[in-house]
């Protein structure tokens, strides 16, 4: 009907569901950390202003305007939601799997984020602070964790096969090295 | 609006279920239901929060019961009828009866690298920032019934401005088509217990994203 109106161009539908299924996903966003934890300067320019440092990388499709990187620390884990509907930095991360947009994750993650983490079997000591991100207006976060110990001198394709979806996130932590050796 | 979709903080939803080598799709017609959105809102027949705010009209029931992508259709169907794009009977029917409206511009497979970057939502500041980060500020306590993006869990409260955003277009205008009526966004950080009080876990941060009409200082 909206094909019949002129609205809508059935080739650029399926090229939308194409790009969606096969171009974008969370490997652009794992590419970005791994390239922020080898590189000082790069991870200096990413937490300052995540929109210009992704934008510089010609891998990654081009980022809007409003992409914040918040960084995971020894003190501070940061988890990332929103409350209000299912807004997701789609551009680095593709579509938000169905549990981000899920009534039990948007309800607790403001509440309880360590029961959230425990769900996903993350059990963080208690002296490290969580900070949990509504993304309540067009700002989009991309969760950079800390770095595995064990890692050093590995390439950047090696580390990006640490990074899953759910530690840029917030509600995972990167892989352990000995489970991709 | 006071609504379903409002749902931080609230209880008895149950356990987060992860589902394993989940596709991206799980039917394909919920593939064209994200692509027609698309290209409506390339052809700027409608924008973001009118998207956000129609779903939220959707009656309870139907907004909880719903997959995600039955309540993206539902409000786009809300958008095409009551914008005029099309009838009810022609949705029903699944065929045009009257010749569609002139679009502003059309998305086709050309131009679609421009439609999968998203658009900027800063506008031109009407007037200087009023809040910096360090501020106290308390979030007011308002019910608007129409969109909002103020969180119910977080209206009233007190927090500390930690990062300006910049000057973005305002939902609560956008929505009901006041323009983009520009305001100044803050990210605004609470703590666990000012926001759920002795419940609340003390090792827990959390912050919104605020609108500088959401705020007064503190």
């Amino acid at each position: 009907m909206l094909s019949e109106k002129g609205y809508i161009d059935p080739a650029a539908l399926d090229a939308i569901v194409d790009y969606y299924e096969t171009k974008v996903g969370p490997r652009n966003g794992a590419k970005v950390v791994a390239k922020a934890w080898r590189e000082p300067a790069f991870k200096e320019s990413l937490l300052a202003d995540a929109t210009k440092a992704v934008g510089t990388l010609g891998h990654v499709s081009r980022v809007g305007d409003h992409l914040v990187a918040v960084e995971n620390t020894p003190k501070r884990h940061n988890m990332v939601v929103c409350t209000l509907c299912s807004c997701y930095p789609w551009e680095i991360l593709g579509l938000p799997p169905v549990w981000y947009k899920s009534a039990p994750y948007r309800s607790r993650a403001v509440k309880d984020p360590r029961g959230v983490l425990a769900d996903f079997g993350v059990k963080l000591p208690i002296d490290i602070e969580i900070r949990v991100w509504d993304s309540t207006a067009e700002t989009r976060f991309l969760v950079l964790p800390i770095r595995p110990a064990g890692t050093d001198g590995w390439s950047e394709e090696q580390l990006a096969e640490l990074v899953t979806r759910d530690c840029m996130i917030g509600t995972g932590l990167p892989k352990n090295p000995s489970e991709i050796r | 609006m006071d609504g379903v979709h409002d749902m931080g903080g609230m209880d008895g939803f149950g356990k987060i279920e992860v589902e394993k080598n989940e596709p991206v799709f799980h039917a394909s017609w919920e593939g064209r239901v994200l692509a027609m959105q698309r290209s409506m809102a390339y052809a700027r027949a409608w924008n973001i929060d009118h998207s956000r705010f129609a779903q939220e009209q959707l009656p309870p029931i139907t907004y909880l019961s719903a997959s995600y992508y039955q309540r993206w259709a539902l409000g786009m169907e809300k958008n095409i009828i009551e914008r005029g794009f099309a009838s009810a009977e022609e949705l029903k029917a699944g065929h045009a009866t009257t010749p569609g409206k002139m679009l502003r511009r059309k998305l086709t497979v050309s131009v679609l690298q421009d439609s999968l970057t998203r658009p900027s939502y800063f506008r031109q500041q009407q007037a200087p920032a009023l809040f910096k980060p360090g501020d106290r500020v308390r979030t007011r306590n308002i019910h608007p019934k129409t969109h909002t993006r103020l969180p119910r869990y977080a209206r009233g409260k007190l927090g500390v401005v930690e990062r300006c955003q910049g000057c973005h277009m305002y939902p609560d205008s956008v929505a009901v088509d006041q323009g983009d009526n520009p305001q100044w966004l803050y990210t605004v950080v609470f703590t666990g217990n000012e926001l759920w009080g002795p419940d609340g876990d003390p090792t827990v941060q959390v912050s919104i994203e605020a609108f500088e009409p959401y705020l007064e200082s503190a």
